[in-house]
């Protein structure tokens, strides 16, 4: 609460108060983490906002550097702790990308189906708390209905609810059961509809969530270049820009699915462009219930993927390799690439430079929340200060991936 | 090489990289394409110069990050990476600079906004500065830290921690104990290209 300066008026004698400056967190639930944004107001209306971020670094990038391949992967599950298996996705492929590493067809299926689930598990959590943002209580309970029915997909799947490290370089780290395959197959028909659509129904057209989002922070086609945006914010400015269309990975040039744009490049755009991108989730789902095939999920290269616990028993070379896997991991070609993948919040890319040892060099992580976030200040100038939580809300940002 | 692995396709890298380097000319201080990844390493006074023909004439519309690397074994140390993504195209590819400690590499803010962040990144963390960049600060680091973390020299461990004393009814700072030292195992084959002398092992060489 600094900054009050109390000035006489020259004209009529008043007391007349400039620019106000506050502090929005670094505690504060509509936040969504730690993030603290100096801000200057005018009266109501926003004048200048500076986000101060970083109070969640944890120097992953930095910790990766001293671990070998297979040991990063968690710190991965660690970055956008809501959509775990998205930043997981990036990683391996880059990896596989610099190995050459062939992964077989069920385990692509698997990656996209499970990396569409995360899509729907992230937004629910991304429109639940921006319904409630600006004052809807009710949805978001529905809302975790739907992302608790997700997470016990992944721990059905993995073992972990949330932090799951289950895609691997060279594929998945194990096969599902065909009865969890079934339940999500029931859950698309049945469950999700009900709810989601319910409560959409009670959001979509309200009154007060319109008022407090359309025509608020629009962005122009050129500003959404020009700030580096990707995901639901480029594309609700109008631009039809989907890394799974433009530059399918795994499955993705095998499933048919529509991606949906905004129209005005509002809050309330980037909130329907994710409405119907959790509806274009289900129907991926769908086929990859439908498309995958049987068979193995993990590479058969013994050098990257560790063989399985029976063949170990009876086989010394399989031994050997699990042996050498879990101690000194497997190395990687020299060189460097950057693979990035649409995560549910946007482009989330992995600039992986490797020596030729078993260690990464330099894995550089690049957050979609690092250039939205950066916006903040253009896209609030003019506004009143509550649309401040509006607009955070609409960006969909979480520190554990921006501050990584 | 065959391509086997499913990372994301964009279209085609043939004949990209020899029109580019032609296009940037003098600029160009080395250009390589492996793994399917266009490199192009730019002189650092061109920096700017080579992007903004790049975003101008070769419609490479969003500056997606820029990432700092340190290779201590160069002259010039730091490498700035500039990511660049043509959506028209659906392209994308890689330009970079080195510089030192000292040498400032020019802002390219004056061609994408989204850089002033990315730019301070890579100062806070690698210490490489940017000439024309107006908000230089820190941005990930603790307010008032000291040292480039991400530096190949920096320890891992850091120098400072911080907890909060309940005498003092504050956070304070102290230098790191560490309880254990950090431990760096080695697990590369010792018939592998391992250049440590095996405990015991000392004589082995002198017979030769």
């Amino acid at each position: 609460m600094s900054g009050l300066i109390l000035e006489e008026s020259p004209t009529t004698g008043d007391e007349i108060i400039t620019n106000y400056t506050i502090n929005f967190g670094p505690q504060h639930p509509a936040a969504h983490g730690v993030l603290r944004m100096v801000t200057e107001l005018d009266g109501e209306i926003v004048t200048r906002i500076d986000p101060h971020i970083g109070l969640l670094h944890r120097g992953t990038e930095k910790l990766i550097e001293y671990k070998t391949y297979l040991q990063a992967l968690p710190y991965f599950d660690r970055l956008d702790y809501c959509s775990p298996l998205g930043m997981e996705h990036s990683y391996v492929l880059a990896v596989e990308k610099l190995l050459n590493l062939e992964v077989p067809e069920r385990a692509k299926w698997l990656r996209t189906m499970f990396a569409e689930i995360t899509r729907i598990c992230n937004h629910m959590l991304n429109i639940g708390s921006h319904v409630m943002d600006v004052g809807a209580m009710t949805p978001n309970l529905w809302l975790f209905e739907i992302r608790e029915d997700c997470l016990n997909f992944f721990e059905r799947a993995s073992g972990a609810r949330m932090h799951s490290a289950w895609f691997r370089p060279g594929g998945v780290h194990q096969d599902v059961p065909q009865k969890l395959i079934d339940d999500i197959s029931v859950w698309l028909d049945k469950r999700l509809p009900e709810l989601f659509e319910d409560a959409m129904s009670l959001v979509c057209d309200n009154r007060i969530f319109k008022q407090r989002n359309v025509d608020i922070a629009t962005v122009s086609k050129e500003d959404a270049l020009a700030w580096g945006f990707s995901g639901p914010m480029i594309r609700g400015s109008g631009i039809a820009w989907d890394l799974r269309k433009s530059q399918p990975y795994d499955a993705y040039d095998q499933v048919d699915f529509e991606v949906p744009v905004g129209t005005r490049g509002d809050c309330y755009d980037r909130f329907m462009v994710r409405v119907e991108e959790v509806r274009q989730s289900a129907r991926i789902i769908r086929q990859c219930i439908e498309k995958m095939p049987a068979g193995p999920v993990l590479s058969s290269d013994r050098k990257v993927a560790p063989p399985k616990r029976a063949e170990m028993k009876q086989d010394m070379e399989s031994l050997i390799h699990h042996f050498k896997l879990y101690t000194e991991g497997f190395h990687v070609p020299a060189g460097e690439v950057y693979v990035a993948t649409e995560s549910p919040k946007g482009e989330f890319g992995v600039y992986l430079v490797s020596d030729g040892s078993n260690k990464p060099y330099r894995c550089k992580i690049r957050p979609t929340a690092f250039s939205h976030l950066q916006a903040m200040d253009f896209m609030t100038k003019g506004h009143m200060l509550p649309d401040i939580t509006a607009i955070l809300g609409a960006m969909d940002i979480v520190f554990g991936e921006c501050d990584r | 090489m065959a391509v086997l692995h499913s990372a994301p396709k964009w279209s085609s890298n043939e004949g990209v990289l020899d029109k580019l380097v032609a296009a940037l000319a003098h600029r160009v201080a080395a250009s390589k394409e492996e793994h399917g990844e266009i490199v192009i390493t730019v002189t650092r006074e061109h920096v700017e110069d080579a992007l903004r023909i790049l975003r101008d004439k070769h419609e490479y519309q969003q500056l997606v990050e820029i990432a700092g690397a340190d290779y201590p074994n160069r002259p010039e140390r730091f490498e700035v990476v500039y990511m660049l993504l043509s959506l028209t195209k659906n392209h994308r590819i890689i330009v970079k600079t080195t510089t030192d400690e000292v040498a400032p590499v020019p802002t390219v803010t004056t061609l994408w906004p989204v850089a002033g962040w990315l730019e301070r990144e890579v100062f806070d963390l690698y210490g490489v500065v940017f000439a024309g960049n107006a908000d230089l600060r820190r941005i990930l680091t603790d307010y008032g830290f000291e040292g480039h973390p991400f530096r190949k020299d920096f320890p891992l461990t850091g120098y400072q921690e911080l907890r909060y004393s309940n005498e003092e009814k504050r956070v304070v700072y102290e230098p790191v104990r560490l309880a254990q030292d950090l431990r760096q195992f080695d697990f590369t084959s010792p018939w592998e290209g391992a250049d440590y002398v095996l405990p015991g092992d000392e004589k082995a060489g002198e017979g030769k």
